[in-house]
């Protein structure tokens, strides 16, 4: 068995390997029992609180989907699959999807490309690697809300850093957080700048994780530059890439906190309303229960769609 | 490129530049903390105020309840951090040193559990922890958060590695089973241990959106949750804002640059998404 991280790249799900077949021989029916007991005993705090908490929720939330309910009236009135057809008529609904998709596509690839020639460069041999990666790691770390306030400073109209800057180059200012044009381009330039130093570790790591006597035997062979990245790196580090971008995908789509902080009510027209503050709008704001509980399990769907192609990859992925 | 100074030069150049993009709205948060209201609200901007007011700091935590923010914020992590390693040790032992009826079964549920957007739970949470009474509680923002299958499986990972002949020794020494579980295992199982307290801790600290639903009164607000309140306390004095944003990330940065180490090796390993 390797370091007990490092199989770890990806938490795979390889249970018949991890788990140990019961030797059949020498166990004890009794013993079997006693152990029976006491490993309950152990998983008894996990268990309540899953239970509670986890298991229980993903339920009751399925079954209200099917209600309408208001939480002041006493009884859920049930509606059948109406919640699910309202949705499909519902513009703002689809207008929170698509501003969902487009922060998707607008943030992660870009991270992704970045981070990744953030990474190359970080893994030359330079100084002070530890110093610059701590640089760009620090957005990530620091809280959502307190970052996101800095932000709100940085594109405001008239005494923001970014139309300061823009006038330098005499460009005209953008309204940043009032133009429904520009309140998403806002969201997504923020989210690049604070998920490319989780990236850049993880890119880091996959890069260390590629053997030097590859790139030795790539030289001899000729190669150099480019093709080096195109035939060495790119192909042993699409593993991590994939990775990254699966992971990227499924926390995208939770979106909420930045724009809640940044664009208060979903920005102008709804022009940053997307699919979780929508459930949250529906349900906290307008209390319908139900069908709030329908909206988040259309997004359940679609984040386990993308959960189901990771772990389908991540089974056959490349071991090394 | 033939010349190694060069391109050593511009890889230099590169870095510099992106760091410089990444560090620049700290720098920003802090001068405009330091800042008098006419000199944040200059064009072009004043980079460095010509007298440092700190007392804006002074003026932002007494402008709104940061002291019982922090108290909270301070209590429900360390809480649920301490709460989580504990639920995890236990239930990681169970999974990796023990055979019991319906082991492989359980683990597979437990491990489906990670793929349910904590989002989609919101709403029956939100109806559990009403009828319990439990909304605008510490309890609320606490016991749902304590039991972590993420955390379980670290933990498991490294438990396995642990030799089954431990035991044995241990055993026929008389020692029992949770005795060798805290004084044996886990001393060994300490890097994996020190990375999910970590993640946690961070991670409680930095918690929006359920603190947002499950209270309603300001003396149960986190840090996060005041801030974004904050807002309509002072509207558009930035000096103040910036002054809460600075020592509301003050915190976690802290810990962030005292673990570093820790905490970086612990996202390579295993790629956490806070």
């Amino acid at each position: 068995m390797a370091e007990p991280g490092e199989q770890l790249a990806v938490p795979k799900v390889d249970i018949e390997a991890k788990i140990p077949r019961r030797p059949r021989k020498q166990r004890r029916w009794g013993k079997f029992w006693v152990d029976t007991f006491w490993a309950y005993t152990f998983l008894l705090p996990t268990l309540a609180v899953l239970g509670v908490f986890v298991f229980y929720p993903v339920l009751k939330a399925l079954s209200l989907s099917f209600y309408e309910w208001d939480m002041i009236s006493p009884n859920p009135k049930w509606v059948g699959i109406g919640n699910y057809t309202d949705l499909l008529q519902d513009d703002l609904f689809w207008k929170s999807l698509g501003n969902t998709f487009y922060y998707v596509i607008g943030s992660v690839p870009i991270t992704i490309v970045i981070a990744l020639a953030i990474a190359l460069l970080l893994n030359s041999k330079i100084n002070f690697r530890g110093l610059f990666r701590l640089a760009y790691f620090m957005p990530y770390i620091t809280s959502t809300v307190a970052i996101t306030m800095v932000w709100r400073w940085l594109y405001h109209d008239r005494f923001g850093l970014f139309n300061y800057i823009l006038g330098l180059f005499d460009i005209d200012m953008v309204r940043w957080l009032m133009d429904p044009k520009w309140a998403m381009p806002a969201v997504i330039i923020l989210s690049i700048w604070r998920h490319l130093g989780y990236d850049v570790v993880i890119f880091l790591a996959g890069l260390q994780n590629i053997d030097e006597e590859v790139y030795e035997a790539a030289r001899v062979d000729g190669a150099e530059g480019w093709q080096l990245f195109r035939y060495i790196t790119w192909p042993l580090l699409s593993p991590t890439t994939f990775f990254i971008l699966i992971i990227s995908i499924i926390g995208s789509f939770k979106v909420f906190t930045e724009i809640f902080v940044l664009l208060p009510g979903g920005g102008p027209l709804n022009s940053a309303m997307t699919a979780v503050y929508y459930v949250y709008e529906k349900g906290f704001g307008e209390w319908q229960m139900g069908y709030a509980s329908a909206a988040a399990y259309v997004l359940f769907f679609i984040i386990f769609a993308f959960t189901l192609v990771q772990m389908y990859v991540a089974r056959r992925r490349v071991h090394y | 490129m033939k010349n190694p100074g060069v391109k050593r030069s511009i890889i230099y150049a590169l870095l510099i530049a992106g760091a410089i993009a990444m560090l620049m709205p700290f720098f920003w948060m802090v001068t405009t903390a330091l800042k008098t209201p006419p000199e944040a609200t200059t064009m072009p901007p004043v980079w460095i105020p010509e007298v440092l007011q700190w007392s804006n700091f002074v003026e932002a935590w007494n402008t709104a309840p940061f002291a019982r923010y922090f108290l909270n914020s301070f209590f429900i992590s360390i809480t649920c951090t301490v709460l989580e390693v504990i639920t995890a040790i236990l239930a990681a032992y169970a999974f990796a040193k023990m055979q019991f009826f319906g082991k492989n079964v359980l683990f597979v549920i437990l491990l489906g559990t990670m793929m349910i957007p904590g989002e989609v739970l919101l709403i029956p949470n939100f109806l559990t922890l009403s009828k319990l009474g439990w909304i605008n509680t510490y309890k609320a923002l606490i016991i749902p958060w304590i039991a972590s299958v993420f955390a379980i499986f670290l933990v498991r990972q490294f438990f396995m590695t642990i030799p089954e002949e431990l035991w044995e020794a241990a055993r026929i020494d008389g020692c029992s089973r949770l005795r060798y579980l805290f004084q044996i295992m886990v001393p060994l199982a300490k890097p994996a241990i020190v990375t999910i307290a970590l993640f946690k801790f961070i991670g409680s600290w930095n918690a929006f959106l359920w603190v947002l639903i499950m209270t309603n009164t300001s003396a149960m607000r986190t840090v996060p949750v005041g801030l974004s309140f904050f807002v309509s306390d002072v509207g558009t004095d930035y000096h103040l804002l910036m002054a809460a944003s600075t020592f509301a990330m003050l915190p976690v940065l802290i810990i962030f640059l005292a673990a570093q180490k820790q905490f970086i090796q612990g996202i390579a390993r295993v790629g956490i998404k806070g």
